[in-house]
């Protein structure tokens, strides 16, 4: 028996979908840029995919711009907003715990002359809304932040900053990678003017993601081809990955409080569940105000990835941050930002939940995680 | 098409009584890697003649990949005439640019009617006097026009280094310890290319580790398995409870030492099962803090058959520069490690006592470990 709970590194497509995949590639394989009925059909397919996007997000089609997923959207929003807004300012905001799409891409820009600000974050891993304001000056450019950390599940108070950001005039662009259907918000009420999405986290497929650039907002292309995308992301469309982007979006509309209260009570089962169990402690802002598919914990005298294979022997995926090895360090910036101790980053695993897990087995990998965390704490490095 | 390739072997001709026997190994190995060959024996050498669509380069390549082979030409055959040899001379050097040559000869064919100085002089005259804007240069030509005289004329202008040694499968049997780092792939090699088939055994212990870093072993070994013949049998020996049982009974300071003998111990099963006559290791001295004589004596002193270590004198750089060479590097450095640092004191013995040793073992069922241990095994064929 597999029991996948590793739903914030990718999920299984849903059954819902695989027909429309396989109907974009063996009949309606037509490229939408053709002039002929083939490309008129694929065009549709992609124009429909668009509007079950901006369904979800509560925005217009026209300001979904289809990609390769996650990591470009994050690149075209960042590189392609100050591309085309030199004249802004020469200073940018991200935060300590972004995923490395944004951080390494600040870090990029940081080579380039930007002065790039990097938020820290208090031991839940929230912002804090006075540093924003305090930094934000005249030449302020652009924020970039998560909506949903990865690896902790905090959810970033995206309203508040969007505010400060409104004020000073600087353009919000929101990372939703692991918030996108699975919180409920109205792009346009939060004030976010660029939000990255992703396919595979939402039981679509690998390699397609989108970015939402609000009406208002300007960006400049990072490739340059044959023009598709209105011009901001040329290269022949993904249509297998839109098509089931599109899907995944129409299967989670109005479904959204329905999914994370049934995720939210998997995840309370689990740590109930756990509760017998001692030395193990929440990792970000705990069980109620972290996003209700994530759940990181740290394991008092383990290592997180050994605890990862003993799981796997069981059927059971889990994920953590860092790989066991005396000399690469590869400690996850995220929980290093909450400011937890070294002992705490090794012992940590996260467990992500989807649509599909049951309680059945939730019950049954905090069984296996009572079973072999004692074991294994009998074995630390002396 | 067919093409012909001269290999000659090297160290192979030197021996004597059993030459045979070393020649018969060799082309079974040049057959095994290259398909539809045909092999001529010639006086320490073997023609291939080989009906292919591959590019000329490609099988001199895997012909570098076989342990015996000191040189490689590709060769061309032609009637046992002079007009014969002239015009098929011709031919070869309209392709190539060259502006200095000279023509060596050889005669093995006796009943041909002219020397070798002959030939040089008759075909140097011909090329000189047909090709524009060459001379002759007996000292440092740019090409050296080879015409081998036997039941037809071969001519060739360029061979490649092999691989040199002996060939694979002609100096017995060794289980090699692979651990997936860098020093023990190119021990392996080192031993592989004096002739001695080779049983990798890997030492697996997850979850400590991951399937990952069986996965790194399995690629050398499929690298390894390249210089072989007929491909390789890796046993994965299921380690991990080995390490517990040392984890729970062992000082810290000796953990490594005990579980070294651990791996010898095993390691002869595997030699005696596999009849075969030695065990190679990758160690080498002070290259990390338990390496030293003291350490090798205590693993050494257990087992019952020879132990090689190849790269033990080399540096660290040299072993490095094989590992590019043979192209098990790139594998040897993804940062999966074969041991979890859970079983790696803060402060290993440096200089272990063989008493002390003993004492320790009193406490740990070693039989049944070792029973359990190659129960659990896996055997893998690479090929």
């Amino acid at each position: 028996m597999e029991i996948y709970l590793d739903n914030s590194a990718t999920t299984r497509v849903r059954n819902e979908i695989i027909n429309d995949i396989v109907m974009v590639i063996t009949e309606n394989y037509g490229n939408p840029s053709s002039l002929h009925h083939k490309g008129f059909k694929a065009e549709k397919i992609l124009n429909y995919s668009r509007e079950m996007i901006a369904r979800l997000l509560k925005c217009s089609p026209e300001e979904i711009y289809f990609t390769s997923g996650g990591t470009e959207s994050n690149n075209l929003a960042i590189r392609g907003y100050l591309k085309a807004n030199r004249r802004k300012g020469n200073h940018i905001i991200t935060t300590a715990i972004e995923h490395p799409s944004v951080s390494n891409t600040f870090l990029d820009l940081k080579k380039d002359g930007y002065n790039v600000d990097i938020l820290p974050v208090n031991p839940m891993g929230y912002v804090n809304i006075d540093d924003i304001k305090r930094i934000i000056t005249e030449e302020t450019a652009l924020i970039s932040i998560m909506m949903v950390n990865n690896e902790i599940g905090t959810i970033e108070p995206i309203k508040e900053i969007s505010a400060i950001a409104k004020e000073k005039g600087v353009a919000l662009h929101v990372d939703a990678v692991q918030g996108f259907g699975k919180l409920d918000f109205d792009v346009k009420e939060y004030g976010i003017d660029m939000l990255s999405l992703s396919g595979h986290k939402i039981y679509g497929l690998k390699g397609s993601g989108a970015l939402y650039v609000g009406r208002d907002i300007k960006i400049a292309p990072i490739l340059t081809g044959g023009g598709q995308e209105r011009d901001i992301r040329s290269g022949t469309e993904n249509m297998p990955g839109i098509i089931a982007l599109g899907k995944a979006a129409e299967l989670l509309f109005g479904k959204i409080d329905e999914n994370a209260r049934f995720m939210y009570e998997l995840k309370k089962k689990l740590v109930d569940e756990l509760k017998e169990l001692d030395g193990w402690s929440i990792n970000g802002p705990g069980l109620n105000e972290a996003a209700p598919h994530i759940l990181n914990i740290s394991f008092s005298g383990i290592r997180g990835e050994v605890l990862v294979h003993s799981l796997e022997e069981y059927g059971i995926y889990v994920s953590t941050g860092s790989a066991c090895s005396s000399k690469h360090h590869s400690e996850s910036p995220v929980l290093k930002a909450l400011g937890l101790k070294p002992n705490a980053i090794q012992g940590a695993i996260r467990i992500s939940f989807s649509i599909f897990n049951t309680e059945e087995e939730v019950v049954k990998a905090a069984e296996a995680i009572k079973k072999i965390v004692p074991e294994l704490r009998k074995y630390t490095r002396r | 098409m067919d093409k012909l390739f001269m290999v000659s072997y090297g160290e192979m001709a030197l021996k004597g009584a059993n030459k045979k026997y070393f020649e018969d190994i060799l082309a079974r190995n040049i057959k095994s890697k290259i398909r539809n060959c045909k092999i001529e024996k010639l006086s320490g050498k073997f023609l291939l003649n080989i009906n292919t669509d591959l590019l000329d380069q490609d099988i001199i390549n895997t012909l570098r990949e076989i342990f015996g082979i000191s040189r490689i030409a590709r060769v061309f055959k032609t009637d046992l005439n002079l007009e014969s040899i002239k015009n098929k001379t011709k031919e070869i050097l309209n392709s190539l640019e060259f502006k200095s040559f000279k023509v060596e000869a050889k005669r093995p064919n006796k009943k041909f009617p002219y020397t070798s100085p002959e030939i040089n002089k008759i075909i140097g005259e011909y090329i000189l006097q047909n090709i524009d804007g060459i001379k002759v240069d007996v000292h440092n030509p740019d090409l050296i026009i080879n015409v081998e005289v036997r039941d037809m004329a071969y001519i060739y202008t360029h061979f490649e280094k092999g691989a040199g040694g002996l060939p694979y499968g002609t100096s017995g049997k060794a289980v090699s310890l692979l651990s997936g780092g860098i020093d023990s792939p190119v021990s392996s090699w080192m031993m592989m290319k004096r002739g001695i088939e080779i049983i990798p055994v890997h030492f697996y212990s997850f979850p400590f580790t991951s399937e990952r870093s069986k996965q790194k072993v399995l690629d050398i070994t499929n690298v390894l398995s390249k210089y072989s013949y007929n491909g390789m049998k890796l046993y994965v020996v299921f380690f991990t409870d080995i390490q517990k049982a040392i984890y729970d009974n062992c000082p810290d300071s000796y953990i490594i030492t005990i579980m070294r003998r651990m791996m010898m111990r095993i390691a002869s099963k595997i030699v005696k099962k596999e009849k075969a006559l030695g065990i190679i290791t990758g160690e080498n001295v002070g290259q990390v803090a338990s390496q030293t004589l003291e350490s090798i004596f205590v693993t050494n002193s257990l087992a019952d058959f020879p132990v090689y270590r190849p790269v033990i004198g080399m540096d660290k750089q040299d072993i490095i520069k094989v590992s590019k060479e043979i192209g098990t590097y790139e594998i040897s450095i993804r940062p999966y490690e074969d041991c979890c640092t859970v079983f790696v004191p803060k402060h290993p013995v440096t200089k272990p006592n063989y008493e002390k040793v003993i004492e320790i073992e009193y406490g740990l069922e070693i039989e049944k470990l070792i029973e359990e241990s190659l129960s659990r095994t896996e055997i893998i064929y690479v090929k």
